[in-house]
């Protein structure tokens, strides 16, 4: 048997196993041990679905034998511990459903299934996502593999921490605001956000449902567009998905840039980011511009108001959508108490953790009477503002290009006390959430030993576009092969 | 009342929408299955599910807005009514608020003076119902049961156009008819389809600006709603005029002990943070789909009243009634086409002997043991002169005990009616011999002892002579 099945991107793992050189088995008990050996250092797992997870393989392995290889027959996955998943517990890294097993399959952990994946475990996260360090999950941050006292980003932080570390070659992830490509650059690897309505919602537990968008996080642009075309589509089940045809991602990855408008956000690139990550970042332009795209300046006026807007608008969503944790029918329920609402507080205190509190606070306050017109209603007014200015930008350009996040990874604790320094680590994402636009974090250098990710943002259903150009210029550095040590 | 205030009055009615299943979900909204067996994962608000728009409430909604004379609007949005209850699965109450999908709508009633009085309809939203939470017989501890969780509701807010608590209770009936004459709610007032809430208010004859209301909640009968409003109504005047002040607050009619309580005030009110909901796509309606729904639009009550006073010539006030169920109508109109009888005859008749029969014994029209075409039937036997109309009641209750149709209820008790004019001649002839003193009386002039005479005759015959040959014949011999 092969010993650097771990190694492996899906995309080899599914010629290996198409040619018979291994088994589903053999890829899940290699990539079980090493999450044996691993995750203790690197917390990125609540869950461990072994025992599940080997029947699965088997029966995939049983399925090829008989000619029924679905397109991830035999591939492994890690799935965010947001997705709720049939009979495995389903926490979202909070107290409030530390015991909670969902009756149902998400429709991506279904899509995926059906596919023939077989899911290795649930990834940690920030409590209902609501982080982007990952330090505020009930189960403990997340250790980054570069470097043990940083932090792997967040909130999709133990997917990116699993991928870099080698434990997995996929894991899913959500981004509502850079969740998945925040974690993806600070970790080295690739995180797609599709387009909002692209992937279904539905069993992915609600943190801002105008925001939330599944997407995955990978080691090659290839892998997320094979996993894409998987997730992708409409479902009756969400009336947000929209129903418009599913492209070959894959194969539209190997058209050459020439020609390839990239716009620059000057503003990226101002004394908010970090300048080792903007050298790199500005390296990375100029490979682009030298496979032939061209590179030109555009004007996102409204852009500056993202965090702002953001910070209106996910926690009004999120304290409504959250409100159903009330301890009645499902999660945690506080003992003996006097009445419903000691019940209600009680179990809603000792549930949530200090940042989800915060949000359902600052939530419930910008909704209420009174202040609604001048915070919420307005938030959405700007939205709307940047959302014109990404559309106008779309016009003469294909993909907006710039670093994913100001920094490289930082220590875990520093920005613990300080919030509003820890919202800001997604001021370079947040805008294509607000615009429902698709975003991925590809690999583009190395700074003191810490990866950092080119940001690239699409326009509306260009996922194609963009992983064409995040593919090419993939294709030209190694930036992605690039292992943290003690990983190879 | 004292004459010097004036009443104000206006009512939010919830008319659960007669879909299979439930607004956002696929689960069934049978009504009276096992607590908790017809809620599935999005009713139960579990995480991560998504709420489903069923398209059939749209068009019921769009239905009832056309037969109101409102405004579909092209494009209606969902928002979230934020609050805490155990009863409310999600934390929040999917409805419609600053968007509603029916607007400035409008209906007709009659006032005290029967004048046609006009009743704004502000708007009609689609909801979904909470569950319902059950305190008795689980051992101090409270159930709740989510079947209800989901239900559509059409909640339909006039104008506070309403001058009285018959006025009140006039406009429930219309809004009611118009609902079930559209099929889009089954309009059962015990099982809690059609219910509503009343804001009452109160302020002197000649004054501008309304006085403080109190929101009567939760009212599922026309009696309590009469009942309930002219206790408010009496209460905010006595209030006022020992000087105190009428609180905006919410109240509960306690149908018991006839009167209103408190329930809550204004200050304890929530703050409900409406805001749109982000699961839900706003719904979009075209002129085509406006013109479709349109199409399928049925006669309704006021055009049906106008149609029976025009065609079968009937009274207003009876072609009011008929019309109140569409049922009632159908009925009359497969009767009245029926018979040979004249249409006021089928209307009495129903109005009058099949209604008290079916109240007596607890029934809806379409439950009568007697069918439109054996009532037509045995009409047909009074306009034939076979038997009268005192006899026909007689018909009528041996049919409605299952003993056959008119024709051999007749028969069998031999009901038929006397014609033969040479054997009421002879009964009269007795008559007149046997009371000479009543004969001389009339003969002076006391012109009402005819009556006496038919009566004698009548007697004589068990009451099958024929009525009108009797007379002529006692007047023609009495001359």
């Amino acid at each position: 048997m092969s010993q650097d099945l771990h190694l492996q991107t899906l995309t080899q793992l599914a010629v290996g196993l198409g040619n018979g050189t291994f088994s589903s088995v053999d890829i899940t008990e290699a990539l079980l041990d090493r999450i044996e050996s691993h995750n203790g250092a690197l917390n990125a797992f609540i869950t461990v679905t072994a025992e599940q997870a080997l029947a699965d393989a088997q029966r995939a392995d049983a399925a090829r034998a008989s000619g029924n290889a679905g397109p991830l027959n035999g591939l492994p996955i890690v799935h965010k511990d947001i997705f709720c998943t049939r009979d495995v517990l389903t926490t979202c890294a909070s107290r409030m459903l530390e015991n909670f097993v969902s009756p149902y399959d998400a429709t991506v952990v279904r899509r995926m299934a059906e596919a023939g994946a077989v899911m290795l475990g649930k990834s940690n996260m920030d409590e209902f996502a609501m982080g982007s360090s990952n330090e505020t999950s009930y189960f403990g941050p997340v250790m980054n593999p570069w470097n043990l006292e940083c932090s792997p980003g967040g909130s999709s932080g133990g997917s990116a921490a699993a991928v870099a570390a080698r434990l997995t070659p996929a894991a899913t992830g959500t981004d509502t605001g850079g969740s998945i490509r925040q974690p993806a650059a600070l970790t080295g690897t690739v995180g797609l956000k599709p387009t909002y309505g692209r992937v279904s919602r539905y069993g992915m537990i609600a943190f801002a449902s105008s925001l939330d968008q599944a997407g995955v996080i990978t080691r090659s642009t290839t892998d997320a567009a094979m996993l894409l075309g998987v997730m992708a589509g409409f479902d009756e089940r969400d009336s947000t998905s929209i129903n418009q045809p599913v492209p070959d991602y894959v194969a539209g990855l190997d058209k050459s840039l020439k020609g390839l408008r990239v716009g620059i956000v000057r503003q990226h690139f101002d004394a908010g980011l970090d300048e080792n990550c903007g050298v790199a970042v500005k390296e990375a332009l100029a490979l682009l511009e030298a496979q032939g795209a061209i590179l030109t300046e555009v004007d996102l006026p409204n852009l500056e108001l993202s965090v702002p807007t953001y910070y209106v608008v996910a926690p009004a969503e999120c304290s409504s959508n959250l409100s159903r944790f009330d301890g009645v029918r499902f999660g945690h329920r506080a003992k003996d108490a006097e009445d419903l609402f000691d019940l209600y507080c009680r179990s809603r205190g000792e549930g949530f953790g200090a940042e989800v509190k915060r949000r359902i606070m600052t939530g419930t306050y910008v909704l209420s009477a009174g202040y609604y017109d001048a915070y919420y209603l307005k938030a959405q007014q700007v939205r709307q503002l940047i959302a014109d200015d990404f559309r106008k930008a779309f016009a003469d350009v294909d993909v907006i290009a710039g670093s994913t996040a100001p920094t490289p990874a930082f220590k875990l604790g520093a920005k613990t006390d300080d919030p509003i320094t820890m919202y800001l680590s997604d001021i370079y994402t947040i805008g294509a959430n607000l615009a429902g636009l698709p975003g991925i974090s590809v690999p583009c250098g190395l700074v003191d030993g810490l990866p950092v990710g080119l940001h690239l943002v699409g326009a509306h259903f260009g996922e194609e576009t963009l992983l064409n150009c995040a593919h090419q210029y993939e294709q030209a550095t190694d930036w992605n092969d690039a292992c943290p040590e003690g990983y190879q | 009342m004292s004459g010097q205030w004036e009443v104000v009055i206006g009512l939010e009615i919830h008319a659960q929408l007669a879909t299979k299943s439930k607004i956002f979900s696929a689960a069934s909204t049978a009504y009276g299955a096992e607590p908790n067996t017809q809620a599935c994962l999005v009713d139960l608000g579990y995480p991560g599910v998504l709420p489903v728009l069923n398209a059939e409430v749209v068009r019921m909604a769009a239905k009832f807005g056309l037969a109101v004379n409102a405004t579909v609007a092209p494009r209606s949005v969902f928002a979230r009514k934020n609050y805490f209850y155990p009863d409310l699965p999600k934390g929040y109450q999917i409805s419609q608020y600053e968007l509603p999908i029916v607007e400035h709508g409008e209906l007709f009633i009659a006032d005290a003076d029967g004048n046609e009085k006009r009743i704004g309809i502000t708007r009609a939203h689609l909801e979904e119902d909470a569950g319902k939470s059950i305190h008795e017989g689980l051992d101090g501890y409270s159930g709740i049961d989510l079947n209800r969780a989901g239900t559509p509701l059409l909640e339909i807010v006039s104008e506070p156009d309403l001058s009285s608590a018959r006025e009140a209770v006039a406009y429930m009936r219309k809004i009611h008819s118009i609902v079930r004459y559209l099929g889009i709610s089954d309009g059962n007032m015990q099982e809690g389809s059609f219910r509503c809430d009343a804001n009452v208010s109160v302020r002197p004859v000649g004054q501008d600006e309304l006085g403080t209301r109190a929101e009567i909640k939760n009212l599922n009968s026309f009696r309590y709603v009469e009942k309930a409003i002219n206790f408010e109504v009496e209460r905010q005047i006595e209030l006022i005029e020992d000087g105190g002040q009428v609180q905006q607050e919410t109240r509960l009619y306690d149908s018991d002990k006839d009167e209103t309580r408190s329930m809550r005030s204004k200050e304890e009110a929530n703050d409900y943070r409406y805001f749109p909901d982000p699961d839900l796509l706003p719904v979009e309606i075209d002129a085509a789909y406006i013109e479709a729904v349109r199409a399928t639009l049925p006669e309704l009550p006021d055009a049906k009243q106008q149609r029976f006073i025009d065609d079968y010539g009937i009274r207003e006030d009876d072609a009011a009634i008929l019309t109140t169920s569409l049922l009632l109508a159908d009925y009359f109109e497969a009767v009245a086409g029926a018979t040979e009888g004249k249409a006021q005859g089928v209307a009495n008749f129903i109005i009058g002997d099949l209604s008290s029969a079916l109240n007596r014994d607890g029934l809806d029209i379409e439950q009568s043991p007697v069918s439109a075409k054996d009532l037509a039937l045995m009409l047909d036997r009074i306009k034939d002169n076979t038997i009268s109309g005192k006899i026909a009641k007689e018909v009528f209750e041996a049919m409605w005990a299952g003993e056959g149709t008119a024709d051999e209820i007749i028969e069998a008790r031999g009901l038929k009616q006397i014609t033969d004019s040479s054997a009421i001649e002879a009964i009269v002839d007795n008559v007149i011999e046997a009371n000479p003193g009543q004969v001389a009386e009339y003969k002076a002039g006391k012109d009402k002892l005819i009556g006496f005479f038919v009566g004698q005759v009548m007697k004589e015959t068990g009451g099958k002579a024929n009525p009108g040959q009797v007379n002529a014949i006692l007047k023609d011999k009495l001359s």
